[in-house]
């Protein structure tokens, strides 16, 4: 039978670095059900009885964040038998806080003090022995970083494993207090975590208790927060530090000369008020630059040009014209499953090269800086200051984009941030724009401009617009963070989360691409009498016919229009080159130059633009879906993303048309012009309402 | 009634009592910031909002909006 470890900690305690160093590589990356929090478990090393699952770091097991409740149900439940508690030895009175809460648990538990290294450095002095002696537990002294007492903590893990005991000491508040906590412990019979819970009047406790157990709770409650002139929760947590300073009074020793160390200094230049936002764009630029326009960009263009392009596909083909094969086997082979592979395996190389880049970012402290820098920003828009890079890096490609989201903490962010950085243009999105302002503006600078202003400006309003609905609205999180201390990452670290996040992708959003590139190759290239056509007389073109009128107030109600657009959906480039082959051009130049004749003779300029926004704002291409799929790990949202998105597409494509269209004189005034203005008054309204769910005080 | 809202950047301020909604004040008191702790505010960010203080011997941000939640002596 395994032996189960729970991993708990605070945020920046090295936990991370502790997990990796136990477990090597034999971890397991995954979500906790239904929720966007990662969910990390690995045997130790050389041990395959001992399982360590690693639990978000959290402060406190209130359960007021996402971390917080994901942590607490996990320690509550019947899977752990012994609690590893990681403890930052350089900000220890905070650390122990979540401690005194642990210990209230009643497990087994050995105490990880890490970062000794750092408590050397500054010149404080901490005595394992006596810090061991008033928690009751094994305390092993760590310095995760340089690799110290790892060998102990494995000794210890399986010594405790052996011959688990629990030897944690209680905690005890002050009389009056604990008098109170014991009473209801007496009248409920609840174990001494959950009566402290009740005093706290937390909800999830009191829930399985009788309305009189609940009054007479009450009851001792008040008289409490009289005598004390405060409130439950803060009598606790002022007691449970009480208790902390116990603990640390003869154990810490602290250096009372007050020197700046290294981290002060670096933020006096990376936040001071001048030089940070410069810095900022800096390292942006730095990160865009080596992702997407050098290395990422690079190697992803190789694997989809030369290794997909030139290399694997006549090899293949070879291979089948000689072996015989029936046509249209060797068109699902080469168009659809290679097509498909090809998809899913031409992102990595961009999106690993990213990952690496924000692990980084994220390790040695930066992240934090950039959140702290930019929340005035963001707030507003119910965004994170960590959503800037999903949406910088979307720039050049969504699907890095979306998975750069998960370094947001904030479950209702991340999900924002997902739903909203497709909007932004990505670079599969430029051909279509060259496309557009080639046939019908003559090429002009604006278009391109102005596409990137309609990205941002339908992030702002979505924002804000959405931060008013059910969905999203709710207590504002808030934003009290920590600055963690700065530090060299650990390439080990960097490279394990790297190659984690990769594999999650290719599973999940692989999958998701491989399949409707197969679809799509499908209904493209056969008519319904299952017969290999051109794409004209295809199973996708009769659906085309269908369906276009439904754009027809959007002015573009053609079929080609409606059969480009669904292909955009298996890369945005394909919008482009479908509209050449329907239009009788097998292959065309990345802005379609060969047919801007054919598209400016089937749409008027506004019109034209119209087809533009729908395509930039719709839904992003499969891979891009997939990513969102994985980040959002839940099927619900993944279609509360898309058809959002494609909601908003059609509504403004529409607003833009309809109004467009009677501005240059195309068209009269009529009904569809008094439709548009309602749409867009029902808009505007939508924007500037008061919040319906904001605070009620 | 004084906040750290108030307190300039250098100078500390000792917690009285914390205000505030729910989920502010419990993350506030998670994070340490308690009746009698001591808080020496570092800076503002370039934009104006947030700012940084120092207590317990750690960095910790916070808006202005809920730094006004704070009561100091």
């Amino acid at each position: 039978m395994a032996f189960h470890y729970a991993l708990v900690g605070n945020p920046n305690s090295g936990k991370t670095t502790l997990f990796n160093e136990l477990t090597g590589s034999s971890q397991h990356v995954g979500n906790w059900p239904g929720v966007t929090v990662e969910k990390k478990e690995g045997k130790l090393k050389g041990n395959k009885e001992i399982v360590i699952q690693d639990l978000p770091g959290i402060y406190s097991l209130s359960p007021y964040t996402l971390e917080e409740v994901v942590a607490r149900d996990y320690l509550l439940s019947a899977e752990p038998d012994a609690i590893i508690n990681i403890v930052d030895a350089s900000n220890l009175e905070r650390n122990l806080y979540l401690t005194t809460q642990l210990m209230e648990l009643k497990k087994p538990m050995i105490v990880a003090l890490n970062m000794m290294d750092i408590v050397a450095k500054n010149g404080d002095k901490i005595s394992v022995e006596k810090l061991s002696k008033k928690l009751g537990v094994q305390v092993v002294e760590m310095s995760a970083v340089r690799g110290k007492g790892a060998k102990e903590m494995a000794e210890a893990l399986k010594a405790l494993a052996a011959k688990a005991k629990t030897t944690v000491t209680d905690v005890t508040f002050s009389d009056h207090v604990e008098k109170a906590v014991q009473d209801i412990a007496a009248l409920t019979n609840l174990s001494r975590f959950e009566s402290v819970k009740c005093f706290e009047r937390d909800e999830k406790v009191l829930k399985q208790l009788s309305d009189n157990q609940k009054s007479q709770i009450e009851t001792i409650v008040k008289a409490c927060e009289e005598a004390e002139d405060d409130d439950a929760k803060s009598i606790i947590t002022q007691e449970r530090y009480g208790f902390v300073a116990k603990i640390s009074d003869g154990v810490l020793t602290k250096n009372t000369s007050h020197q700046m160390t290294l981290s002060d200094k670096i933020d006096r230049v990376v936040t001071n008020r001048f030089l940070a936002l410069p810095i900022f764009v800096a390292v942006m630029a730095l990160v865009y630059y080596i992702s997407i326009s050098t290395i990422g960009g690079m190697m992803t263009d190789w694997v989809n040009d030369v290794l997909f392009g030139e290399i694997i596909p006549p090899a293949v083909e070879g291979f089948l014209t000689n072996a015989g094969v029936a046509d249209w086997l060797s068109s699902l082979v080469l168009d659809g499953i290679i097509g498909g592979v090809g998809a899913v395996l031409g992102f990595l190389p961009q999106m690993l090269t990213l990952f690496i880049l924000l692990a980084i970012l994220e390790d040695c402290g930066y992240m934090a800086r950039i959140a702290f820098i930019l929340d005035r920003l963001f707030r507003k828009l119910g965004l994170s200051g960590k959503s800037f890079i999903p949406m910088m890096v979307g720039t050049g490609c969504g699907v890095p984009g979306i998975m750069a989201s998960r370094t947001i903490e904030n479950e209702k962010d991340r999900r924002m941030t997902v739903m909203l950085t497709t909007f932004i243009p990505c670079s599969a999105k430029l051909p279509i724009i060259a496309l557009i302002a080639g046939a019908l503006f003559d090429s002009a600078w604006w278009v391109g401009a102005s596409a990137y202003f309609i990205g941002m400006g339908a992030i702002i309003v979505s924002g804000i617009i959405l931060k008013k609905t059910k969905l999203f609205a709710g207590d504002p999180a808030p934003f009290v963070m920590e600055l963690p201390i700065y530090h060299l990452p650990l390439p080990k670290n960097v490279l394990l989360q790297t190659y984690e996040r990769g594999k999650a992708f290719v599973k999940k959003a692989g999958t998701i691409i491989f399949v409707s590139s197969i679809v799509i190759w499908f209904l493209q290239g056969f008519n319904w009498s299952f017969e290999m056509v051109d794409a004209n007389d295809s199973i996708l073109a009769s659906i085309g016919n269908i369906f276009a009128p439904i754009f027809a107030p959007l002015g573009f109600g053609n079929w080609q229009s409606t059969v480009a657009s669904v292909t955009g959906l298996v890369a945005k480039e394909n919008v482009v080159s479908t509209m050449g082959i329907l239009y009788g051009f097998e292959e065309v130049a990345e802005d379609g130059l060969e047919i801007w004749g054919n598209f400016a003779s089937m749409f008027t300029s506004v019109s034209a633009y119209s087809f533009l926004v729908f395509n930039l704002l719709c839904a992003p291409c499969f891979a891009a879906i997939g990513a969102i799929r994985n980040e959002m790990a839940s099927g619900r949202w993944t279609w509360i993303a898309i058809g959002y998105q494609c909601g908003f597409a059609y509504l403004v494509a529409f607003i833009v048309y309809q109004l467009g269209s009677v501005f240059v004189g195309d068209a009269s005034f009529g009904i569809m012009t008094v439709l548009a203005i309602v749409v867009l008054a029902a808009g505007i309204y939508m924007l500037v309402r008061k919040n319906p769910y904001s605070e009620q005080r | 009634m004084k906040t750290l809202k108030d307190v300039k950047p250098g100078e500390k301020a000792v917690v009285k009592k914390v205000h505030g909604d729910r989920s502010v004040h419990q993350r506030l008191m998670d994070m340490g910031v308690i009746k009698g702790a001591e808080i020496l505010v570092r800076k503002v960010a370039p934009l104006g909002d947030p700012i940084e203080v120092n207590l317990r011997s750690y960095e910790l941000t916070l808006r202005k909006q809920e730094a006004e939640s704070i009561e100091v002596a």
